[in-house]
């Protein structure tokens, strides 16, 4: 027991201690070299047609589910809009795409971050128009892929976990991708690729561990009040992804 | 039993709260500040004649437009979500009274 509170006391200095770094969550306008701009592009945009495809299908099996995609989607909308802030004295904010990936498979979801990231890219200047492909392949393929695969494998033990780490793993592994994304277009002059990643990396890491945990939670929170409400409002959980 | 799971839900969203207060009471200095600047910051550590080449189509021109519009975008998502939970709901009640109508008359 004492151990345990040692070790979370590390921890806690840890987190307070690292650099106090403010990280843009989504890769900036202008910040991608040009290939590696057209790059990202090309890498997500199947994914995005996929996506539609997926989605035009699920709504055709039960035009129910049509509420339920505007739901996730709404979820996405809503928490990415939301910085908060965390341990590190910098704010970052949740990605909301675990919830959709448990529900439709991770497919579906490069369509709503898509939908999320253009609005931030225009309206905002949060994002870019350059980085979009970056940015939807971190936040809207690779997070909803890890989420769907973890909740896959842990599903059978015990539901709620395995929706919390799905979505709190979806939501780390989104800025792990971008930090990949950037240190691939920005290698150090000394290190290269690698020292540059970790750069990257530390500058988020700690800060993303809270709000990562606050997310799996939110998610669980919603997906329990889903679930009251299934049999009466006709969509199905579960059943497309 | 419904009250039970509503309990734990709040008990959850508590938790939440905590998670995204404390730092605020943790950490009186520091400045949670602005998302963007820092990180242009370490790429020019990394590499430092590197130039953004494309700019931004339309920025916020200032920081309460900014916040206008991220919290556009918020209450976005929430309307949609209270309409969901809304709409679900009625349609749990009624069917609720559908049935209880339907039993009645079988006892009459």
């Amino acid at each position: 027991m004492k151990k345990r509170i040692n070790l979370t006391l590390a921890l806690i200095s840890i987190m307070i201690l690292a650099p106090n770094y403010v990280f843009g969550m989504h890769i900036m306008e202008g910040f991608l070299p040009i290939k590696w701009a057209i790059f990202w592009y090309v890498v997500s945009l199947p994914f995005v047609i996929m996506g539609m495809r997926k989605i035009s299908k699920t709504f055709n099996d039960n035009p129910n589910q049509k509420m339920l995609f505007a739901l996730v989607t709404a979820f996405v909308f809503i928490l990415s809009a939301l910085k908060m802030p965390s341990i590190t004295g910098s704010t970052s904010h949740p990605t909301g795409t675990g919830l959709g990936a448990i529900l439709f498979g991770p497919l579906p979801m490069s369509v709503s971050g898509l939908i999320v990231l253009l609005f931030q890219a225009l309206l905002l200047a949060h994002g870019g128009i350059t980085t979009l492909g970056a940015n939807v392949f971190s936040m809207a393929v690779a997070g909803p892929y890890v989420a769907f695969a973890i909740y896959k494998m842990l599903k059978n033990k015990n539901k709620k976990i395995a929706i919390f780490t799905a979505a709190a793993c979806a939501n780390i592994f989104t800025y792990v991708v971008t930090s990949v994304q950037l240190a691939f277009a920005h290698p150090d002059v000394v290190g290269g690729v690698t020292s540059s990643l970790l750069k990257f990396l530390s500058i988020f890491a700690f800060t993303q561990i809270p709000l990562a945990i606050a997310e799996g939670i939110l998610t669980v929170i919603i997906l329990n009040l889903i679930a009251n409400y299934e049999n009466e409002a006709g969509y199905e959980i579960e059943k497309n992804n | 039993m419904k009250s039970k799971k509503t309990t734990n839900n709040l008990l959850l969203f508590s938790i939440v709260i905590i998670l995204i207060i404390s730092p605020l009471l943790l950490l009186k200095d520091a400045e949670f500040g602005g998302t963007d600047s820092k990180a242009e910051e370490v790429i020019t550590e990394i590499n430092p004649d590197y130039e953004p080449w494309f700019n931004p189509l339309f920025e916020p021109i200032s920081g309460e437009i900014e916040s206008l519009l991220f919290s556009i975008q918020a209450a976005l998502g929430a309307g949609v979500i209270g309409y969901f939970f809304g709409y679900v709901r009625g349609k749990k009640n009624a069917s609720f009274i559908k049935e209880s109508k339907i039993n009645n008359t079988k006892q009459k």
